[in-house]
């Protein structure tokens, strides 16, 4: 699964919107979902598409409906491959700066 | 007045086979690897399954019943605290759903049943995204993400 994807879809403060409203509450109808948005039906569908292209949103069919619901994992993977290496040098950083200064006092 | 319940639908695709990714699930000695916890049972249906943590202690921290097992495609289990066992409203159910896909393999998780506001609610939303994608890790890398608790040696 390709990440370009979800920065795509994450590029775009609709489909923000949508994570969000679906972050609140889980596994909404399109008709829902169109209730808090200023668009049409149709634009919200495809912007509903793409989430579902990059995996930010699965669907399930329960009985005539199917639901959206957020999920979170390729986020989680951004955060594996992008933000925990920051972090872990910081980290380490401050490990470094802590070993310089305890060294400094004695 | 009975509860209202909600659900969560997780999906991660995984260069893997179903036969793997079913294995990962089901094999304490994978488990252990991404999940900081061994899923421990015979996996017939019926039978018993607990979540057992991977440190000193070992605490039991989740049980169940197996409900369905059809490997390496379909996973059915129930799911609640260790100390909840006795009470058969605070059970919720676990699908775990794994199909070849053109990139590998797609698994889909979904977690029915779950007692709004709840603090399993809580735990299960903040969990399965990272242990999915440990688990993602673990099968693509061969390393998972410590979710153990251990405390990491200095």
């Amino acid at each position: 699964m390709d990440q370009d994807e979800v920065f795509k879809a994450l590029a775009d403060p609709t489909r923000r919107r949508l994570l969000d409203l679906l972050c609140e509450e889980n596994g909404q109808t399109l008709r829902r979902l169109c209730e808090d948005l200023d668009m049409t039906r149709q634009s919200v569908t495809q912007h509903l598409g793409l989430l579902e292209a990059a995996n930010l949103v699965t669907t399930t069919k329960r009985g005539r409906e199917k639901l959206h619901f957020i999920n979170p994992v390729p986020l989680q993977d951004v955060y594996e491959r992008w933000i925990r290496k920051f972090e872990t040098q910081r980290l380490s950083l401050l490990h470094d700066l802590k070993i310089q200064l305890e060294k400094n006092e004695s | 007045m009975t509860a209202e319940r909600t659900s969560f639908v997780y999906v991660s695709y995984i260069a893997s086979t179903p036969e793997k990714v079913f294995e990962a699930i089901t094999r304490p000695e994978i488990t252990r690897r991404y999940w900081g916890h061994e899923n421990v049972s015979d996996w017939t249906p019926g039978a018993r399954w607990q979540h057992v943590r991977d440190d000193d202690a070992r605490s039991v921290d989740l049980v169940g019943k197996v409900v369905e097992v059809t490997p390496p495609n379909r996973l059915v289990i129930t799911w609640t605290g260790a100390s909840q066992e006795a009470e058969p409203d605070s059970y919720s159910r676990v699908t775990f759903e794994i199909e070849p896909d053109a990139y590998g393999v797609r698994l889909c998780v979904t977690h029915d049943d779950l007692i709004v506001g709840s603090q399993m609610e809580a735990g299960v939303s903040k969990g399965w995204p990272l242990v999915l994608s440990s688990l993602k890790s673990c099968l693509e890398t061969g390393k998972g993400f410590d979710l153990s608790g251990r405390a990491k040696a200095a």
